[in-house]
C-alpha cells in the first residue's frame, strides 16, 4: 500500500534532482562554455576546485540533499523495475531490503565524505 | 484448468522493448530506464570513489588517477548524455504522468485521437533540446578543452 | 478503399496451440483467396469453412462491438472482426493469440486475468446510501460537462487488446493494467460516485498506476479510442494530490426526485409498466 507514497517522492526527487544535478553538470562538463565554480580555473576535479567548492557550506548541503534525492529515486526506480520481473513476495521483500541497506549505507558513506571534506577544505 | 494445460504466453523482458505497435513513445519508454539504470549504476560507483576527497589531496589525487584515461573520458560523456536525456525527457514525463500535456476527455471518432498525439509536440521539443546539449555537451569534453 | 495492389491470395500464419498435444504454438500457414472488403475475421471463418475445421478461435458480434475478437495480427493487438485484409496492406497476415494471457486454444487466450483485475477494482457506483441504490426513488443529477469528464472511458469493450501491447503486462502478473486502471479511473470521476478510497486499497499498492511508464501503446492499439493512457495519467494526478493531502473534494451528485404536481399534456400516452423487476 505504500507505492502511491513512494512514488510521489520518486517524482519530488526527480524535480529536486534535475536542479542540483543540473548545475553539478554545468560546474563539471559545461566548465570550457560557463565555466562557474572552479575558481582555480583548470579543470572542474582539480583538488583546488574541489576545495574550494568543500568550503562552502552551501556546497555541502546540497551535495548531501543530491546524495540523498538520487539514492532514493535511483534506487526506488530500480526496485520498481525489479518489482515488474514478478519476482515471489520472499524474494521482493529481500530486494527492499537489500536495496534499503546499500542506500543507507551509501548515504552515510557520503554524507561523511561531504562532511569530513568541507571540515579538509575549511582548513586547506 | 485452462491454466494447468495452456501455454503461459507472456512476452517476458523482450516485451519491454518491443512487441505491441512499436510507437515512438515505446522507444522514449525504454532509453528512459537504460539511461536511469546506467546512472544509477555510475552515481553508485561515483559516491564511492569521491569520497576519497575526505582523506585529503593524496587520496583524491590517486582516485582521479585510477579513473582517468580516454576510455573514462568517453565513460563519462555517455553519463553526460544519459543525463541529457534522462532529465529533460524525465521532465516532459514528470508533467505528462501528472496528466499535463495529454489533453482532455474527448469523444471518440474515428480515427482517433489519443494522448499521445497532444504530447507529440513536447516529446519533439525534448528531443530537440537533448540532442541540443548532447552537442554541446561534445564540443565541450572533446573540442573546447 | 482500393485493394488495386493486393494478390488474389492471401497467405495466412496461425500461430496454433492445443493443449496437451503441442508443448510450444507451432506456425501453420493456410492460403485463402482475396474478396473485396474481406477482414480478418472472415479470412478465419473461409479457413475453418474449407481448409482446418479444427481452427479456433473466439468472436461472437463481428462489428466490433463484443470485444471477443482481439488477436495480434501482423504483430499489432487489434480486432479480428474490425481489421480488413486490404488496411494492412500486405500479402502476407500473421495472427497469433494476444500475448501475456495464457493460451486456451490456438487463437483463444484465457482471459479471466483481466476479468479478476477488473472485478478488484470495484468497477460500479459505491455511495453511502445503499437503501437508495437498491430502491431508487429518483435519479442522481449529473450535468453533461461532468459526464464528459469520463464519458470516453466508458466505451471499453474489455478486448485486452491493450493488456498485450502494455511492456508492464509483459512481466508483471500482479499489475492492474491498462483496461482495470481506466475502468477505476472512469469511476472515481463520475460524480455520482463516492468509492475513491475503496478503489485506493488497490490502487495505492504494488497493483496501481505506479507501474505505467506511458510506454503509450495502450493507447496506440485500442480499437474503440478509449485512450488508457490518458485515464492512468489522470488517476496518476488524483493519486499523487491525495498523497500530499491536496486532492479536492467534489459534491456527490444529488438526488433528483421525481417531480411532483406536474400534469401529464393530453394526448400522451402512459410509459408501458417496467417488464423487469
Ligand atoms: C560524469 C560526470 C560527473 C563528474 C565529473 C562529477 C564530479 C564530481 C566531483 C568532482 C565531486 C566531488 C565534489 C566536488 O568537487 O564538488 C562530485 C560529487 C558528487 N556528485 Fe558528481 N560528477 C558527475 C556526475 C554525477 C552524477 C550523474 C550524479 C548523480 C546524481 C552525481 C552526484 C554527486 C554527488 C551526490 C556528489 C557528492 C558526493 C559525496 O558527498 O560524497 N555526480 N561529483
Ligand atoms: C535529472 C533529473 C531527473 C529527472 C527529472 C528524473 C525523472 C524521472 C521520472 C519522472 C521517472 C519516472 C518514470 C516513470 O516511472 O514513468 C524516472 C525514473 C527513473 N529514474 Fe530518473 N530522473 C532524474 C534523474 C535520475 C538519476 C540521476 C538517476 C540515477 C541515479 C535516475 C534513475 C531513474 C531510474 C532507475 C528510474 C526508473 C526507470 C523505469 O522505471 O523505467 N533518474 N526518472
Ligand atoms: S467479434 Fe465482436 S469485437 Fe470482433
Amino acid at each position: 500500500m505504500r507505492d502511491q507514497k513512494l512514488w510521489t517522492w520518486h517524482l519530488a526527487a526527480g524535480a529536486i534532482i534535475l536542479v542540483l544535478l543540473g548545475l553539478h553538470m554545468v560546474i563539471m562538463h559545461l566548465d570550457a562554455l560557463v565555466g562557474i565554480f572552479n575558481p582555480a580555473g583548470g579543470h572542474p576535479i582539480d583538488w583546488a576546485n574541489v576545495v574550494a567548492r568543500g568550503q562552502s557550506l552551501a556546497f555541502t548541503a546540497t551535495y548531501i540533499l543530491l546524495l540523498g534525492a538520487g539514492l532514493f529515486h535511483g534506487l526506488y526506480g530500480l526496485r520498481n523495475i525489479l518489482f515488474e520481473l514478478d519476482p515471489a513476495p520472499p524474494l521482493k521483500r529481500a530486494l527492499s531490503w537489500v536495496l534499503l541497506l546499500v542506500g543507507v549505507g551509501l548515504f552515510i558513506l557520503g554524507t561523511w565524505a561531504a562532511w569530513v571534506g568541507h571540515q579538509v577544505a575549511s582548513m586547506t | 484448468m485452462v491454466k494447468d494445460r495452456g501455454h503461459p504466453n507472456r512476452l517476458g523482458i523482450w516485451g519491454w522493448f518491443g512487441g505491441g505497435s512499436w510507437g515512438p513513445d515505446r522507444y522514449l519508454y525504454s532509453l528512459h530506464r537504460v539511461t536511469g539504470l546506467g546512472l544509477l549504476l555510475y552515481f553508485l560507483l561515483h559516491i564511492v570513489v569521491t569520497s576519497s576527497r575526505a582523506l585529503g589531496q593524496g587520496a583524491w589525487e590517486e582516485s582521479m588517477a585510477r579513473v582517468s584515461g580516454p576510455v573514462f573520458m568517453l565513460g563519462e560523456y555517455l553519463v553526460f548524455v544519459a543525463f541529457a536525456f534522462h532529465a529533460i525527457n524525465g521532465v516532459r514525463l514528470l508533467f505528462a504522468e501528472l496528466g499535463y500535456g495529454i489533453g482532455k476527455p474527448i469523444e471518440p471518432i474515428y480515427p482517433y485521437r489519443t494522448c499521445l498525439d497532444d504530447q507529440r509536440p513536447w516529446a519533439l521539443g525534448a528531443l530537440v533540446l537533448i540532442a541540443a546539449l548532447i552537442v554541446v555537451g561534445a564540443l565541450d569534453f572533446f573540442v573546447w578543452h | 478503399m482500393s485493394n488495386g495492389n493486393l494478390p488474389e491470395q492471401i497467405v495466412f500464419r496461425i500461430r496454433r496451440f492445443s493443449p496437451g498435444r503441442d508443448k510450444e504454438p507451432v506456425w501453420k500457414e493456410y492460403r485463402v483467396a482475396y474478396e473485396a472488403g474481406m477482414t480478418v475475421l472472415d479470412g478465419l471463418w473461409r479457413i475453418k469453412e474449407s481448409i482446418d475445421p479444427t481452427l479456433a478461435w473466439r468472436a461472437s458480434c463481428r462489428m466490433g462491438v463484443c470485444g471477443s475478437c482481439g488477436m495480434l495480427i501482423n504483430g499489432s493487438a487489434m480486432l479480428g472482426c474490425n481489421t480488413q485484409i486490404s488496411e494492412l496492406a500486405s500479402s502476407v497476415v500473421s495472427v497469433a493469440p494476444l500475448p501475456n494471457f495464457p493460451i486456451v486454444r490456438d487463437l483463444v487466450p484465457d482471459l479471466q486475468l483481466l476479468f479478476d483485475d477488473h472485478a478488484a477494482l470495484s468497477p460500479y457506483i459505491i455511495r453511502a446510501d445503499s437503501a437508495e441504490q437498491e430502491n431508487p426513488t429518483g435519479e442522481y443529477y449529473q450535468t453533461s460537462k461532468e459526464m464528459e469528464t469520463y464519458l470516453q472511458f466508458t466505451y471499453c469493450i474489455k478486448c485486452a487488446c491493450c493488456m498485450a501491447a502494455c511492456p508492464t503486462c509483459a512481466t508483471d502478473a500482479l499489475y492492474s493494467g491498462p483496461m482495470a486502471l481506466t475502468q477505476a479511473h472512469r469511476y472515481n470521476t463520475d460524480t455520482r460516485d463516492d468509492g475513491f478510497e475503496v478503489r485506493k486499497q488497490v490502487l495505492a499498492g504494488e497493483a496501481g498506476p505506479w507501474r505505467c511508464h506511458f510506454a503509450g501503446e495502450c493507447s496506440r492499439v485500442c480499437p474503440k479510442g478509449v485512450d488508457p493512457a490518458k485515464a492512468i495519467q489522470f488517476m496518476k494526478r488524483q493519486l499523487v494530490a491525495d498523497a500530499l493531502g491536496l486532492r479536492k473534494k467534489r459534491p456527490l451528485a444529488p438526488l433528483l426526485k421525481k417531480p411532483e404536481g406536474i400534469q401529464r399534456r393530453p394526448g400522451i400516452a402512459e410509459a408501458p409498466e417496467p417488464t423487469v423487476g
